[in-house]
């Protein structure tokens, strides 16, 4: 009787034990959500450009935006901006430019992932157009210009006056030569 | 003849001999014993990683190791003293002591206890040899973050294997102890008559049943990150390495009071006994445990206010991390109150019971001023949270187990354990823990961050100061094996009760307790329950 309940009650731990082994999977898309709701982690969004036509202009503020460019690690290419700082009023849409360049002599895949700062500001920074939706693959030598078109939301909080654009590019997860590095991964902007 | 009778009666005494018994048993007793050697043996191999990095940071510049085995030295310390020492450790004190607390023949599910020890062996195999294989032990810290994990060499399976391992014996452990206290209770042995260590440890084994399985998976996705081409933590590939650090430390934080509450627990078995008093307000012991357990979910995001999160999450945090220095309060409340006009008397049990009092304290008040957001970014990755993660791990929650092992050993072996020497090695571990790690809450005020193998000229001092007492403590530490050697080999037999001021089921038993004890089930009252 006692070893049946026993067992009884030691199935429903190992389910319990189970079951948190999947919430631990489950804090992935949590925290994804979490992301998007607060702009922790600077995610920045991706809207249609009709969407962003849509937004109305505030001619009467003035919110700087500066660019920020990163290559990480051993990735040998050479990545700037064009504009460094420019001071744009929310809601309309503005093109700038950066370069890549690719300084081996080998093709490389690199992936740019993009970043916000302050996080707060992240929520209202929005894309049209951008390298980073898609991986860049340079020829051994290449040099590539790169638009990206934003727009700062116009109910951006009103205590920011200044936000950060920071780029990095890494190589591209995937089966390409040389580096030891993680298999196939997912496009992803 | 009676020989004869002794032996059919008592056939369930019989079990293998010489190896064989330790390999397949299944009694609570002998498994209790195997935990408690496992968890001394790894103490010396996890001290020893300690004396290696002490030896290197007496002076400042490299010496005698290169930095990335001083970096493994420091992994590999944290890792061993944590799966290794304190969580083994306090499993082999419940495997010995919950049955003859509650007066249960053996634990619920025997084979399944037998399973839990054996795999760790193999577990700390499998992380101790990644020192010989090419590109060294891991060396990215026990908190094993990503990117720099992921850069580990041909060691990283197997210590995420041997995580895995580990894991799933806690989880079996802590499944093998609720069943046990939900199910094995003698008659009249109700939820609140359960002695202080066995609540303190149903409690740490839903913990650990709670966080262990995300630790699991955590380390699963570091894993699939490094081989199998996913993208969890890998910025490129649409991943964020700052969700590591929310997972780890949703398992992180717990884990820290599965650390230390069944130290909480022997603590408040000893101090009764020396004081000669009933514990002061078990009620609230009961409920303030429980409390610190509820509250541990909802504070992860405290070890790393400085990745950047929302103010409201560094406030929510911040008041988190705050609220639980009140159920703690309570415990040091009722501790005090204990001892507060009790006939104490001061043998080593009490002296590691009191010391632990203390110097707990001391680590949470560093503890609470580390809660303090704006502060912490001045604090944090300093030595001043070495000193108060030692302080509360070393005098806490290992003191809590050198005054256990004090407390029990003459029940566990029927002999005394040699009383001027255990004194001895007391002081000396008391006085030279402190000339160890209170420097470096200095050090860390004073901008020494931590993980690193050399250090500005001005470190210098208080770091000499620090192994000296470093390599005093770990000497010490011999003393205490000779001390448990030649307690078990021989020594004044230890009656029955063992402590004039005991309470409880345990110190009804013979000492040694027989192999079997408890086979028909002792009637609980009120004044055979806990002290």
């Amino acid at each position: 009787m006692n070893e049946a309940a026993n067992r009884r009650l030691a199935l429903k731990l190992a389910g319990i034990a189970l079951g948190m082994f999947g919430f631990g999977y489950a804090l992935v898309p949590f925290y994804e959500l979490v992301c998007e709701y607060t702009g922790l982690g600077g995610r920045t969004g991706v809207i249609s450009e009709a969407d962003a036509a849509a937004e109305g202009v505030d001619p009467d503020r003035r919110v700087n935006v500066e660019f920020d460019t990163n290559v990480n690690g051993t990735l040998p290419w050479k990545f700037a901006s064009v504009q460094r700082r420019i001071s744009v009023h929310p809601g309309a849409l503005t093109e700038v430019n950066f370069v890549a360049q690719n300084t081996s002599t080998r093709q490389i895949v690199g992936q740019a992932v993009p970043s916000v700062t302050p996080a707060k500001a992240a929520p209202y920074f929005n894309k049209t157009e951008c390298f980073c939706f898609t991986q860049q693959t340079l020829a051994p030598g290449e040099r590539r210009e790169m638009p990206v078109r934003f727009v700062v939301g116009p109910d951006l909080p009103a205590g920011v006056s200044t936000v950060t654009l920071s780029y990095t590019f890494f190589e591209a997860p995937g089966p390409t030569v040389g580096i030891e590095s993680a298999a196939a991964g997912e496009d992803s902007g | 003849m009676s020989d004869a009778v002794m032996h059919g009666h008592e056939h369930h005494d019989h079990h293998p001999t010489g190896w064989k018994r330790w390999l397949f048993t299944t009694n609570h007793k002998d498994i209790g014993t195997l935990y408690l050697t496992l968890a001394l043996v790894m103490f010396f191999v996890g001290g020893a990683m300690a004396m290696v990095i002490r030896l290197e940071l007496m002076h400042p510049g490299l010496q005698y190791v290169d930095p990335q085995f001083f970096n493994s030295m420091a992994t590999l310390h944290a890792l061993v003293m944590i799966f290794g020492v304190v969580m083994p450790g306090t499993v082999g004190f419940a495997n010995w002591l919950i049955p003859m607390m509650i007066g249960a023949p053996d634990m619920a599910l025997p084979r399944l206890n037998n399973w839990s020890f054996w795999i760790l062996p193999f577990a700390f195999s499998l992380l101790l040899l990644t020192l010989f294989l090419p590109g060294g032990g891991p060396a990215g810290g026990w908190t094993l973050y990503p990117p720099l994990m992921l850069q580990t060499g041909a060691a990283m399976p197997f210590v995420i294997f041997a995580i895995h391992f580990m894991g799933a014996s806690s989880i079996m452990g802590s499944i093998n102890i609720i069943a046990t206290i939900f199910n094995m209770r003698a008659p009249g042995m109700t939820f609140m008559r359960l002695p202080l260590f066995v609540w303190t440890w149903l409690i740490t084994s839903f913990l650990l049943i709670a966080t262990i399985p995300v630790l699991a998976g955590a380390v699963t996705m570091l894993l699939t990150d490094k081989y199998f081409g996913t993208s969890f933590f890998n910025a490129a590939g649409g991943g964020d390495p700052v969700l590591f650090q929310h997972v780890f430390w949703f398992f992180g934080h717990p884990e820290v009071y599965i650390l230390i509450l069944p130290s909480f627990g022997i603590v408040s078995q000893i101090l009764p006994t020396f004081s000669r008093k009933p514990l002061f307000g078990y009620e609230s012991m009961v409920y303030a445990t429980a409390s610190i357990a509820f509250l541990s979910f909802f504070v992860w995001a405290h070890h790393k206010f400085t990745v950047g999160m929302p103010l409201a999450g560094e406030l929510f945090f911040m008041y988190a991390t705050m609220s639980i220095a009140v159920p703690t309060g309570v415990k040091v409340f009722n501790w005090i109150a204990t001892m507060w006009r009790g006939s104490l008397t001061f043998e080593t049990p009490m002296l590691f019971a009191i010391a632990f009092v203390v110097l707990f304290t001391i680590g949470g008040f560093s503890g609470l001023m580390l809660g303090i957001t704006p502060a912490d970014f001045q604090y944090h990755d300093t030595y001043f949270v070495v000193a108060h993660f030692h302080y509360v791990l070393v005098t806490g929650a290992v003191f809590g187990m050198l005054g256990g092992v004090y407390y029990w050993l003459p029940k566990w072996t029927g002999h005394m354990y040699d009383e001027t020497l255990g004194k001895w090695h007391f002081w000396l571990s008391a006085i030279s823990v402190n000339v160890l790690f209170f420097p470096q809450h200095f050090l860390g005020l004073a901008g020494m961050p931590r993980r690193i193998p050399d250090y500005a000229l001005q470190f210098a001092e208080w770091n000499f100061i620090s192994s000296i007492g470093g390599f005093v403590f770990g000497l010490s530490q011999l003393l205490f094996l000779y001390i448990i050697v030649k307690c078990i080999r021989a020594g004044a037999k230890a009656s029955d009760q063992v402590w004039d001021g005991a309470h409880g089921l345990e110190w009804t038993l013979p000492s040694p307790p027989p192999y079997h004890s408890f086979v028909s089930p002792p009637m609980v009252t009120d004044a055979t329950a806990h002290s």
